[in-house]
C-alpha cells in the first residue's frame, strides 16, 4: 500500500469540502475568519486521525449490525477530549466556534471516512488517511475564512490590512457571503485541476466512486 | 419568377429584437433618468454614465474571457447598467458602484449562461449585493437639490465635503413625513431614479402601449401591496392617504414596471405574471411593515424570482386540442 498517496489524495485530490462537498455545515458556518477555520479544522483532524485510529482497530470486535452507533460513541469521545482541551486552554476559540464544536461529532466527514476507509483499511493507511482529510479540511476551512475576513472584515488573524480595513464588505462575513465564496473556491479548484464537468452523472462521476460500498448500475 | 422560402413554421415573424426591446426600454426609462439629473444634479448623470459603460465593459470581457460570441450590442448590458444606477443612493461612491455592476453582468448573469440564461435580475441582484456589502453607503440619501451651491467639483464628489453630510436625510419611507405631491413629482431623498413616481409611470405606460411589457404584472403587484396597505390602514386606525404613500414611495414604481415585467426572470404566463405580481406585491408589504429594513422591493422581486420556473410550470398552458393526460398514464 502507498503510504503516500493515502495522506495526499485528501489535501487536493479528494478534499472533503472542495470536491467531496462533505462537512458543509461547519465549512459556512465558523469560516467568518481564518484563526477560527484552523480552529475548526485542526480540532475536526484531532478528533479524524483518532477515531479513525480506535475504529480501524475494533472493527473486528463491532458487530456489523450496530456499527454506527459504536463509531458515533467512539468519535463522541474525542468531541468531548478536544472540547474540554479548548475550553481550558483556547477559551476564546471555544466561544466562537460555540455549538460546532460539539457537532463535530455528526460531521459526516469523520463517519464517512470511519465507514468508507477505517473499517476496510490498515493501521497506519487508516491515521494516515484521517490527518490527510483533515489537513485537507483544516487547508479549505482556512482559505475560506482568509477570504471571507479579509474582504469582510478588512483583517487577517485579526491584524487590520491597510486598504481593505476601510472599505470593508459585510456581504463576505454573511451566511450568502459564505456560500458565494464556496461556490467561486470550488470553481477555481476545479479549473485548476483542469476538471472538467462529467457528461453524464452516474458513479464515475462520483468523487468517492474508488471507495463507496454500493454498487453501481455501471459496474454490473 | 419570385423565390418562395420554404420553412418550417412559425411563419409570422415579428420585427422586434433584442436589440429593439432593450433601446425602447431605455427610452421608457428617460423620464426616470432626466428627473433624477434635475433631483440630484450632476452626479446622477455620472452614476448612470459611469453604470452603464462598466456594465457592457465587463460583459465584453467575460464573453471574451469565456470565448463566446460578444453580444454587448444588443444592449441588455447596458439596459442592467442603467436600471442599477437608478437604484442607487446619489452619493454612492463609484467603486461600490462598479462591484456592484461586475457582480450583475459577471456573476449573475454570463456565469449562468448569458442573457436568457440568468435566474434573478442582474440589476436587482446587483442592487442587493451593494446593500448587504456597503450598508452604509447604500442608505445615505442626500435632500433633493443638495447639490445648490456646491462647486462643480463638490457636486460629482461621492462624499469628502461635510456639506454633503449635513444634507443628508431619511429616505420617506424611514421618515414617512415627506408630502404626496412631493413623492409624486420626486421632491425626496431615496435612490436617484426612484424618487419620481409621475416620469416612471410614464415610462411604464409607454411600454405598456408599445406592448413591451404586459400591464398584468404591474397592475397585479400595485393592487396587491395596495389592498394590503389598505386593510392595515383599516386595522390599524390610520389615515387613508397613507395607501398612497406606501404606492409612491420607495422603489416600487420602478420594480413593478422595470424590474418585475424582465422576460427572462419573470413568468411567461399571463396567469403566473398575476401571481408573481401578488407574491411581489405581498412580500414587500410584509418586509415594509414588518422586517427590520425599512424598503423591501428589490427583495421581494428577487424571491420571487427564485419561484418563476414554479409559478411557470403551474400556469403551462394547454396546447390547443392537447389531451389531458391522465393520472397514472404515462
Amino acid at each position: 500500500m502507498n503510504y503516500g498517496k493515502e495522506f495526499m489524495k485528501g489535501l487536493i485530490r479528494e478534499n472533503p469540502v472542495f470536491v467531496a462537498l462533505l462537512g458543509m455545515c461547519p465549512t459556512l458556518a465558523v469560516t467568518t475568519g481564518a484563526f477560527n477555520g484552523i480552529g475548526m479544522g485542526l480540532s475536526t483532524t484531532f478528533v479524524l486521525i483518532c477515531s479513525n485510529l480506535v475504529i480501524c482497530l475494533l472493527k473486528k470486535a463491532i458487530p456489523q449490525q450496530v456499527k454506527l452507533p459504536c463509531y458515533i460513541v467512539i468519535i463522541a469521545t474525542f468531541v468531548t477530549l478536544i472540547q474540554f482541551l479548548l475550553h481550558g486552554f483556547v477559551p476564546a476559540l471555544y466561544t466562537s466556534l460555540g455549538a460546532f464544536l460539539e457537532l463535530i461529532t455528526v460531521n459526516c466527514i469523520i463517519l464517512g471516512r470511519a465507514e468508507m476507509f477505517a473499517s476496510k483499511n490498515g493501521v497506519v493507511a487508516s491515521v494516515l488517511d484521517g490527518a490527510g482529510m483533515g489537513l485537507g479540511f483544516t487547508l479549505a476551512l482556512f482559505l475560506m475564512g482568509s477570504i471571507r475576513e479579509i474582504f469582510g472584515s478588512g483583517t487577517w488573524f485579526g491584524i487590520s490590512i491597510p486598504v481593505l480595513e476601510t472599505h470593508t464588505m459585510s456581504l463576505f462575513v454573511m451566511p450568502a457571503g459564505g456560500f458565494f465564496v464556496l461556490g467561486i473556491v470550488i470553481a477555481i479548484v476545479c479549473k485548476l485541476s483542469k476538471k472538467k464537468p462529467p457528461k453524464k452523472l452516474g458513479c464515475s462521476a462520483c468523487p468517492n466512486a474508488a471507495v463507496c460500498s454500493a454498487k453501481c448500475e455501471e459496474a454490473e | 419568377m419570385q423565390l418562395l422560402t420554404v420553412s418550417p413554421s412559425p411563419h409570422i415573424r415579428s420585427s422586434m429584437s433584442t436589440q429593439k426591446i432593450m433601446g425602447l426600454v431605455i427610452l421608457a426609462l428617460l423620464p426616470a433618468m432626466i428627473s433624477s439629473v434635475i433631483v440630484f444634479g450632476i452626479r446622477a448623470l455620472l452614476l448612470i454614465v459611469f453604470c452603464t459603460a462598466v456594465c457592457v465593459l465587463s460583459e465584453f470581457v467575460c464573453q471574451k474571457l469565456m470565448k463566446k460570441e460578444t453580444t454587448v450590442q444588443d444592449g441588455s448590458a447596458a439596459l442592467t447598467g442603467v436600471l442599477l444606477a437608478l437604484n442607487l443612493p446619489a452619493t454612492l461612491p463609484l467603486w461600490e458602484a462598479a462591484i456592484g455592476c461586475i457582480f450583475a453582468i459577471a456573476v449573475v448573469k454570463q456565469l449562468f449562461g448569458g442573457l436568457g440564461c440568468n435566474f434573478a435580475n442582474p440589476a436587482i441582484t446587483g442592487r442587493v449585493f451593494l446593500l448587504l456589502s456597503f450598508a452604509g453607503d447604500m442608505t445615505t440619501w442626500v435632500k433633493p437639490f443638495y447639490y445648490k451651491g456646491l462647486s462643480f467639483g463638490e457636486m460629482l464628489s461621492s462624499n469628502g465635503n461635510n456639506a454633503i453630510d449635513a444634507l443628508t436625510s431619511a429616505t420617506p419611507l424611514a421618515s414617512g413625513d415627506a408630502g404626496l405631491l412631493d413623492l409624486f413629482i420626486g421632491n425626496v431623498g431615496g435612490c436617484i431614479g426612484e424618487t419620481s413616481a409621475l416620469a416612471l409611470l410614464v415610462g411604464g405606460i409607454f411600454l405598456i402601449a408599445m406592448g413591451i411589457i404586459s400591464a398584468s404584472t404591474p397592475i397585479a403587484y400595485l393592487g396587491s401591496l395596495g389592498v394590503l396597505s389598505l386593510l392595515h390602514t383599516l386595522i390599524s386606525g390610520g389615515e387613508m392617504s397613507s395607501v398612497l404613500y406606501t404606492l409612491l414611495s420607495g422603489g416600487v414604481m420602478l420594480g413593478a414596471f422595470f424590474m418585475a415585467t424582465d422576460y427572462v426572470t419573470t413568468p411567461i404566463t399571463t396567469k403566473g405574471k398575476i401571481i408573481f405580481g401578488i407574491g411581489c406585491g405581498i412580500l414587500t408589504f410584509v418586509i415594509r411593515e414588518f422586517a427590520s429594513m425599512p424598503e423591501g422591493c428589490s427583495f421581494s422581486i428577487l424571491l420571487m424570482n427564485l419561484l418563476t420556473p414554479y409559478i411557470d410550470r403551474f400556469t403551462m398552458t394547454k396546447p390547443v386540442g392537447a389531451k389531458v393526460q391522465e393520472k397514472g398514464e404515462n
